[in-house]
């Protein structure tokens, strides 16, 4: 249970720095010197899940040095890397320590790891595992094969939702500046006299955003396939616009409240739903990129459109509804 | 991925059948079944379905892929782009996600 608490509490970034293991070798079991050697990151939540996947087995667990990040992203960013294993398997002494010459790689980690190379460079060769670590135990089992169904990834509702918990961690700082803005707004407005009428319009304002955020981190991923469109920008867009529409039948009060309301919240939900990329396990950096340049200013000319119309209103009120 | 695509033709993924030896390596470390062993060599049977991690390009013994790898994050590219900027530099660093 207290894992459970700790595996949610990393995700939202609480005590991320303490989820690191120090790299070495490490026993599962008591393992001899046929054992197989797996090699892993020395990200905790890994390292736990391998514990628990393969619980009762006899292994070698060589952790590697990639700075608390899981194997995926440190391949991404080459902590995970060829030279990086050779050189534990050259600290643990691991060719005095065991008989074969084999080292286990998580296959996600070939972005970073040559396998081919391996051999040159610490006397063990590499064979890829498979990409889960529940499917550890039957690759183990069926002498090192692993088949299609374990080599393909796969981005599942829970998954879609854990890695969400990510993004709320990385938006802090920008939704605190989002807030301060608002505030900023607020001032500039006729409430901007008394402190309640800045209150007032600022909440309602960072509210909308605070919608758009949870739109684009939450909704969009939930139903990441149900938005016909391609670009996660898109996706973001559509939510957002229909997340607006809702917030200003409810909440607003004429017109051009409700039309900045509706630009807001799509721009919000676009932005995040674009950031929502880095969590995926299928776009590419031409991909992202290609969106990137296509959407961020639809979503620049949309929050303008939305603080001129809200300011307008809230200084002109029923003259700019008369009118236009 | 057949049931989550991103952006179709835009991937930087190249491949040469005539340097391909068939050792399999690619087809082994995709995530995403973009390559089949046929006949002894590499098909590029998915080519839209690719990420460009990276992977296939670094393990293929005789260089026969080659991708302009990197991670498809958007903040990832965002950050790049921000510390291109003279006085931007100094608050952000490139390719500053999951770190």
């Amino acid at each position: 249970m207290a894992d459970r608490i700790g595996a949610i509490s990393v995700r939202l970034g609480i005590g991320r720095d303490n989820y690191r293991i120090a790299p070495g070798l490490y026993a599962l079991g008591e393992p001899g010197a046929a054992s197989p050697v797996l090699v892993t990151c020395n990200f905790k939540l890994t390292v736990d899940l391998l514990r628990r996947e393969l619980a009762g087995r006899a292994l070698w667990l060589l952790v590697v040095e990639t700075y608390g990040i899981n194997v995926w992203c440190a391949a991404g960013k080459k902590s995970f890397s060829t030279e990086e294993i050779a050189g534990r398997v050259r600290a643990a002494g691991l060719e005095k320590v065991v008989t074969h010459r084999r080292l286990i790689l998580p296959q996600l980690a070939a972005p970073g790891v040559a396998a081919q190379k391996l051999r040159k460079l610490c006397g063990f060769s590499g064979v890829f595992g498979p990409v889960r670590a529940d499917d550890l135990p039957a690759f183990l089992d069926a002498d090192m094969h692993a088949g299609p169904e374990m080599r393909n990834v796969e981005f599942k509702l829970a998954e879609r939702l854990k890695v969400a918990l990510v993004e709320v961690h990385g938006a802090r700082k920008f939704m605190g500046w989002i807030l301060a803005a608002c505030f900023l707004l607020a001032l500039l407005g006729p409430g901007g006299f008394s402190f309640a009428g800045i209150a007032g319009a600022g909440a309602g304002a960072f509210g909308v955003a605070l919608a758009g955020f949870l739109t684009g981190v939450f909704i969009v991923p939930a139903f990441l396939r149900r938005i016909p469109v391609r670009a996660f920008a898109a996706k973001g867009l559509i939510a957002g616009a229909l997340m607006g529409l809702l917030l200003a039948a409810i909440l607003g009060r004429a017109w051009p409240e409700k039309t900045a309301a509706l630009m807001a919240c799509a721009a919000f939900a676009s932005w995040f739903a674009m950031h929502y990329t880095g969590s995926t396990p299928f776009t590419s950096l031409s991909g992202v990129d290609r969106e990137m340049r296509r959407y961020m200013p639809v979503q620049a000319v949309l929050i303008v459109f939305a603080t001129m119309f809200w300011l307008a209103w809230a200084w002109w009120g029923d003259s700019v509804t008369r009118g236009l | 991925m057949k049931e989550f695509r991103h952006l179709e033709n835009i991937v930087t993924l190249e491949y040469h059948p005539d340097k391909c030896v068939g050792c399999g390596a690619c087809t082994t470390v995709c995530p995403h079944g973009v390559f089949n062993q046929e006949n002894g060599k590499a098909l590029l049977a998915d080519r839209d379905g690719c990420m460009e991690c990276g992977a296939c390009a670094l393990n293929c013994p005789t260089r026969a892929i080659v991708v302009r790898s990197g991670v498809g994050c958007a903040q990832a590219i965002l950050y790049g782009w921000l510390s291109a900027i003279p006085f931007l530099r100094r608050l952000f660093v490139p390719d500053a996600c999951c770190s």
